[in-house]
């Protein structure tokens, strides 16, 4: 049955018809034509599916929207609460509009040295986990040597490791040698869960990058040293960056790791981690709230250089 | 994935480069990754109590009294992470679509957006979920109004909170490898299915979804393993009628000592995620993920 094809705008109908094997008849073919006159017949997708593109690229843009509504609810409340005028422990209850945690942010005892030692980790096992995982990452993209299975294995390996079983096998090993736990461990924990994504981050990056440009340098006599530091080195830089950014963030972000292998040294999540059990201060949400506003600022701010370069 | 490496690169003629190369990164991870596993699998073995001290005795038991006890916790971990891995997905496609295929010269700073609120501490936002699900919430509120909770029904400490709030937290790690393989895909060929009669859903699943695959074994992977040891979740929105493996481990290992337990419980989730990633990615057909 292929009778009144000119009304079946619907895409559905269209579909049966076309399993049943109507391709488009006489009376939908004109139709087409006359939407996109102008264009070779083989570019025009059909009407049908231009008609159904429309409607499903605004579901998706709708969708789109509700997603991010999802994605910003928790980001709004923290903001909201950080203003909140609490009194007693906890903070979940709406008490009244007020600046005081805002114009105090280490008004909680510990807070503030959470935050210091948070910084410290981050900035220092970012410095370690991007300095030997760039080496790494150098070495399987540009170089043939054996073992570049085993080594593959080896930097995917901690990624599928779920993060509680690399925490515990952390403890287990410092447990057994004795070996006190504190800064020290923590760092040595947030180095190797970081050194996996700054590989795959700066890999990606060498094996998108054209060899052209070093092959002409050398061929312009710049020697081995000079291409490297002068060529290849710029280039691989924004892969560099984002891994370090992604490193800083990852372990500026980590509770369990740390949780297991921090002895007496509290980190911002572990402050937080504390805190909920015993009562969540309002300074809590400015410090989450910062947290966003710095790391947009950064980001925008990266984007705008991206463009003015580009 | 192994492109040919060029032949001229930084001192690449000589043979020992790469070793020294490799050599300060690849002993980090022996040191304190191969090495503590190893130690976790010995400590699995151990036999004793926190007071009279462990020793290594082969205690095969171990696995088979954790695995008896924590059965349920076991089955939670894995059901739950499922379920989170598929609600990300069906969050993230459209996303990750819509900023590929319609965000334009916007596409950065769209991808910009929906992963900044994640960096805002993951302990802070999961407080915050508490808040939104509170039972005096408006969340609560409009859904008893739908009728989807009975009155005096509750969200926190529910099933429903541990998993919304899983699924939430691992967002990004679903949206952006999404978006890459979404981004790198040419539009032309969706068109081309269109001129030859495939209709928009038929050229969904016949071209745009089979050439995001490695996106989507990607994000799922990236989402399952980490929320199959989460325990902050729990912790924060559930109660312990929702503790997963994580939970155990954790109490098993930081408050009651008991170290061969927690190891048995941490290998055998280790084993089982390598196992059923395995599976996966075979299936998947897509081996060449890193």
């Amino acid at each position: 049955m292929c009778a009144e094809p000119a009304r079946r705008i619907w895409f559905e109908r269209a579909t049966q018809q076309r399993a049943r094997g109507c391709l488009m008849t006489q009376a939908t073919a004109p139709l087409a034509a006359a939407a996109a006159p102008q264009l070779p017949a083989s570019n025009t997708p059909s009407l049908l599916f231009r008609v159904w593109r429309a409607i499903t690229r605004n579901l998706v843009v709708f969708y789109a929207f509700l997603a991010l509504f999802y994605i910003y609810l928790p980001v709004i409340v923290v903001f909201i609460f950080s203003f909140n005028d609490n009194s007693g422990r906890y903070n979940f209850t709406w008490q009244g509009f007020t600046l005081k945690s805002w114009l105090n942010p280490c008004g909680v005892s510990g807070l503030c040295p959470a935050l210091v030692n948070s910084l410290q980790i981050a900035a220092l096992s970012t410095l370690g986990a991007t300095f030997l995982g760039t080496m790494i990452a150098f070495a399987i993209v540009r170089h043939r040597f054996s073992g570049r299975t085993a080594t593959n294995v080896l930097i995917f390996m901690p990624m599928a490791t779920p993060e509680i079983v690399m925490a515990s096998s952390l403890l287990a090993l410092f447990l057994n040698l004795g070996i006190p736990t504190g800064f020290g461990t923590i760092l040595i924990g947030h180095i190797l869960f970081n050194i996996s994504y700054v590989v795959v981050t700066v890999k990606a990056r060498l094996q998108g990058m054209n060899s052209a440009l070093e092959e002409a340098a050398m061929d312009l006599y710049a020697n081995e040293w000079h291409t490297f530091h002068k060529v290849t080195l710029p280039l691989v830089t924004p892969g560099i960056i984002s891994a370090a950014l992604l490193a800083f963030a990852l372990s500026f972000d980590d509770l369990i790791v740390t949780n297991f292998n921090s002895g007496n040294t509290v980190t911002l999540p572990m402050f937080v981690w504390g805190a909920a059990q015993r009562g969540v201060p309002p300074q809590i949400n400015v410090m989450g709230a910062a947290m966003f506003l710095v790391a947009l600022g950064l980001a925008l701010a990266s984007l705008g250089m991206q463009r003015r370069s580009a | 994935m192994s492109p040919v490496p060029p032949r001229r690169g930084l001192l690449s003629g000589t043979a020992w480069m790469p070793y020294a190369l490799l050599l300060p990164g690849l002993l980090w991870l022996g040191l304190f990754f191969v090495t503590p596993i190893l130690t976790l699998l010995s400590t699995s073995l151990q036999e004793g109590s926190i007071s009279t001290g462990y020793r290594f005795t082969w205690r095969f038991a171990n696995y088979t009294n954790a695995f008896s006890d924590y059965q349920a916790q076991f089955g939670r971990s894995i059901l739950y992470a499922g379920l989170a891995t598929l609600l990300a997905l069906v969050i993230c496609y459209p996303l990750a679509y819509f900023i590929a295929f319609r965000a334009g010269r916007y596409k950065n700073l769209m991808l910009l957006i929906v992963v900044a609120p994640f960096f805002t501490s993951f302990l802070i936002r999961t407080l915050s979920w508490k808040i939104i699900l509170a039972d005096s919430g408006w969340v609560v509120g409009m859904f008893q109004t739908l009728g989807l909770l009975p009155p005096g029904g509750r969200l926190l400490a529910t099933s429903f909170a541990v998993v919304a709030g899983i699924t939430y937290n691992f967002l990004p790690f679903m949206t952006l490898p999404l978006y890459t393989s979404l981004e790198r895909l040419d539009a032309s060929l969706i068109e081309a299915a269109g001129d030859l009669y495939a209709g928009p859903v038929t050229a969904f699943f016949k071209v745009t979804f089979p050439l995001s695959m490695p996106g989507v074994v990607a994000g799922t992977l990236l989402t399952f393993i980490p929320a199959a040891g989460d325990y902050i979740n729990v912790r924060f929105l559930g109660t312990p009628s929702q503790s997963m493996l994580g939970n155990v481990i954790d109490s098993r290992f930081l408050a009651v000592l008991d170290y061969p337990t927690a190891a048995a419980l941490s290998i055998t989730l280790m084993f089982t995620i390598l196992v059923l990633v395995g599976l996966y990615v075979r299936r998947a057909g897509t081996e060449d993920l890193v």
